[in-house]
């Protein structure tokens, strides 16, 4: 038997695919950054976020990325329980998380600061989304392993896919804390 | 139900109607074809469904020879439309219909042609190269092909279903905007290249870790060939660039599926964010276009001069040097914005800059050939022809990196001249060389060398017919793009010799399609049955021709640059037993299936069938889902039937 195993280059890959997520997210922000003064009459990012709201939603991310190298572990020492525990936690963080940002779109939409508003708020809305559905992505990644383990137990494959997806979690992650800062902390000083 | 499809999208004038006629008729075609010669059940598990690279590689083949008869008929209409709707002619097309055109022919022949012809010699020959049995997502190779072939599938709908996009191939807006462009062809455009471009990222995600993970035992990166490395930093590029692209498009396409102000005239929306954020991608991308190109002329120049390349380590230093420079000149296609003397100035510098890089590469082909017995075959010419057209077009575009000039030049005549002569001249060349160099080694025949020659000599004079009478025309003063012109501008003459180059490509194009049927037809005694057809360097050619299911009976071990060279120096063949059993993936239908719900998606964003997202969205889901529980995957090859290939292929 002389071919590979495909998944020795998993890692690898998900290293190279990341990279390329990064650039599409750096798209984005360089589109922010040339529109964020282009509020058109409407309220600019100071008096729009909330950052305390936001920081319990960062903590909750933050935690969901904890639970999830939780996961890795338990996964790593063939612990069925400990793994569910860590990825329904992770799953649920990652839910509130979400549904913690759509209560904040919700709110500035019912506001009358929708996307279609201004420039600025497009390019809010369409950062900060494309972060929320990569969130959601994840989530359906965990909906599947959960599957495998259910149906699997943890083996080799299994675990391997905890370890792959948690690489891609931990990069939300990063993403996030760009978006805190870049966003929400230089938007409340009104840079 | 059918969101704004109506049955008006099907009505169109009798040109369209002809086109259209043209497309269903010719699917219906092959559709009967198929069902009565019965190879229904051979087409899917030969190939459509298939996973090996090389097979993969000949579907990008076939596809981008399709695209290439479309975009050329394109070509074809624009230059009849030029030499007669002057004065008080007003031509057969009319100005949204010729703007179509035009925008299509670009974008077919950037992503369906060149990127397309450029993924399948990849394919059917990077892992030879290197010595691998495959590359390191063969499913994943499949997806990305079927996601390039829908992309292709949605753009020439549009010409039965509704209309194209009639902003040019990059879109810009405020035009592209639904301010001004109410109609589908932009979402087209936006879906087609989307659903490509996940493609395309996919494929260089592959190219790039088959290249650093599955080389062959001892090639280290420095003995890799020069091909392998152009291939790699296009794909460093496709995987640093295309993001750009699908992140640039999803906001064009919110501002128009849901009225955000992106790039709007209104509320703040930016027009020249757009055209930056577009060329941040579109300057890479010709670099990924060429680069590959510049790797084949460094593969066959050695062969057919009979010597080593000059200068290894500088040609892979001058690689990098431009795949890095490309990122930073992005603004010379665009100098006119006013961002100012001192921007302009940096940028110009900066493309000029990359002229150094480039003019090493020639020199090094230059002095590979100094001294080397030339043998002037097929893929020899195109690289003799490349050198004459590339050199003038990257001279044309040295002068128009000169702010002062461009300003003069910006969107003229010279400038569609100078692309064509690095797209057709450069690209386009380098690909055929190559594909006249490896298509023994992919179809295991030779190719008719007299009718391959005709064929070349056609399109390098048809390409000066065609285009050298364009630079004059941009330097009086005619712009690009236009669908009528003035009788007392003086421009028709020059536009009636264009349209007769344009009629000797059309019939260069034609002998090369015969010349692939008339070798198809003689292929008994054309066979290459050495597998070595040139007298190679590299590794590809150490397998049969074509090379097994596996690739490599053994996986060779490298011990310098030019391999296979060292191995036939030490009489050594790398073919002997005994032999092992070998791992192979299976085939799969998934690459069809995520393929079709893409296309579901693609054609319910256009169509505003909203219900149409969700269900192809969950379609991808589930398919990814059952197949992430698939086990068996891989199939043995045993080493008996082993033994029986090499045996067939090399009777002692
Ligand atoms: C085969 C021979 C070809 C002919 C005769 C031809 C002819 C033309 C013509 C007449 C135009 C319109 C010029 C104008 O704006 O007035 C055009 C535009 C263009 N062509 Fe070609 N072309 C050929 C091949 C190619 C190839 C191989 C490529 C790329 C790989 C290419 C890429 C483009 C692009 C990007 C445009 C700009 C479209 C736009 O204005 O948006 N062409 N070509
Ligand atoms: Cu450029």
């Amino acid at each position: 038997m002389t071919r590979h195993a495909s998944h020795d280059y998993v890692p690898f890959g998900l290293w190279v695919y990341i990279m390329s997520d990064c650039v599409l997210f750096a798209s984005l922000f360089a589109a922010y950054a040339v529109l964020h003064t282009e509020t058109a009459g409407g309220p600019a990012a100071a008096a729009l976020f909330d950052p305390h709201f936001v920081l319990i939603e960062t903590l909750v991310l933050l935690t969901s990325s904890f639970t999830c190298g939780l996961a890795v572990l338990a996964a790593e020492r063939k612990n069925v329980r400990g793994v569910w525990a860590a990825l329904v936690a992770t799953l649920l963080l990652g839910g509130a998380f979400l549904a913690m940002e759509l209560t904040e779109f919700g709110n500035l939409i019912a506001a009358g600061n929708s996307p279609q508003a201004s420039a600025f708020l497009s390019a809010f809305f369409t950062l900060v989304g494309t972060h929320g559905l990569h969130i959601f992505i994840g989530g359906l990644w965990m909906l599947a392993l959960l599957m495998h383990v259910a149906i699997r137990g943890i083996t080799k494959g299994t675990s391997r896919g905890i370890l792959y997806f948690s690489l891609f979690w931990h990069f939300l992650d990063i993403v996030w804390i760009c978006i805190f800062s870049l966003v929400y902390l230089f938007g409340s000083l009104s840079l | 139900m059918f969101g704004i499809l109506t049955s008006a999208a099907f009505i169109h004038g009798p040109i369209e109607t002809g086109g259209q006629l043209v497309v269903v008729l010719g699917g219906v075609s092959v559709l009967l074809l198929l069902t009565f010669t019965k190879r229904w059940k051979w087409l899917f598990r030969e190939w459509l469904m298939s996973l090996d690279a090389k097979k993969i590689g000949i579907m990008y083949l076939v596809l981008a020879g399709l695209m290439l008869v479309r975009g050329g008929i394109d070509a074809l209409m624009m230059r009849g439309q030029q030499a007669i709707a002057v004065g008080a002619g007003s031509g057969y097309l009319s100005p949204d219909h010729f703007a179509q055109v035009f925008s299509a022919h670009g974008v077919i022949m950037i992503f369906f042609v060149a990127m397309t012809f450029m993924f399948g010699l990849i394919n059917c020959i990077l892992p030879l190269q290197i010595g691998a049995r495959d590359v390191a997502f063969p499913l994943m190779n499949s997806i990305s092909f079927w996601l390039t072939a829908t992309g292709a599938i949605l753009l020439n709908l549009s010409l039965v279903v509704g209309e194209f996009a009639a902003t040019g191939w990059l879109a810009y807006p405020p035009l592209s905007e639904l301010a001004y462009s109410p109609g589908v062809g932009v979402d087209y455009y936006i879906w087609a290249l989307q659903i490509a471009g996940i493609g395309t990222l996919l494929a260089a995600v592959n190219f790039i870790v088959t290249i650093v993970k599955e080389r062959a035992p001892g090639m280290t990166l420095m003995r890799m060939p020069i091909f392998v490395w152009t291939v790699l930093a296009s794909m460093l590029l496709v995987l640093f660039a295309f993001p750009i692209l699908t992140g640039t498009l999803a906001m064009l396409s919110l501002d128009r599926a849901i009225g955000m102000h992106f790039f709007t005239t209104t509320l703040g929306g930016n027009a020249m964010m757009y055209v930056n954020l577009i060329w941040a991608w579109g300057h890479p991308e010709v670099y990924i276009l060429i680069l590959p190109a510049f790797g084949i002329f460094s593969e066959l120049v050695p062969v057919f001069s009979q010597k080593r390349l000059f200068g290894y380590t500088s040609m892979v230093v001058a690689t990098m040097v431009i795949t890095i420079l490309s990122f930073g000149v992005w603004v010379h296609h665009f100098f006119t914005m006013g961002a100012g003397a001192n921007v302009n100035a940096f940028f110009g510098i900066a493309t000029m800059a990359i002229a150094i890089p480039t003019g090493v590469k020639v020199f090094n082909w230059l002095f590979t050939m100094f001294r080397g017995r030339i043998r002037y075959t097929t893929p020899m010419l195109w690289f003799m022809g490349f050198l004459f057209t590339f050199i003038l077009g990257g001279m044309t575009g040295v002068l128009m990196s000169v702010p002062p000039v461009d300003f003069q030049l910006h969107n003229s005549l010279f400038l569609v001249a100078h692309f064509h002569n690095m797209v057709i001249g450069g690209v386009l060349f380098g690909y055929f060389a190559g594909l006249a160099y490896w298509f023994p080694k992919i179809f295991g025949f030779g190719l008719h060398e007299a009718l391959g020659k005709l064929a070349f000599w056609l399109w390098i004079v048809g390409f000066a017919v065609a285009f050298i009478p364009l630079y004059i025309l941009g330097l009086m003063g005619m712009t690009r793009r236009l669908d009528f012109v003035d009788a007392a501008s003086g421009y028709h003459p020059l536009l009636v010799v264009a349209l007769v180059g344009a009629c000797i490509i059309a019939l260069a194009v034609s002998v090369q399609f015969f010349h692939f049927l008339v070798s198809l037809r003689e292929r008994k005694h054309r066979k290459d049955s050495s597998g070595d057809y040139w007298g190679g360097r590299t590794l590809e050619w150490s397998t049969s021709s074509p090379a097994p299911l596996y690739n490599f009976a053994h996986i060779p071990h490298v011990h310098g640059r030019d391999a296979f060279w060292r191995m036939k120096e030490k009489g050594e063949s790398g073919r002997e037993g005994p032999y092992e059993d070998i791992m192979l993936p299976k085939n799969s239908a998934i690459g069809l299936f995520i393929a079709g719900f893409a296309f579901l998606f693609g054609f319910g964003m256009v169509w505003h069938m909203w219900w149409m997202l969700p269900v192809s969205l969950l379609g991808i889901f589930v398919t990814i889902l059952v197949r992430s529980f698939a086990t068996e995957t891989e199939y043995v090859v045993p080493a008996a039937v082993v033994a029986r290939t090499e045996a067939h292929h090399h009777p002692v």
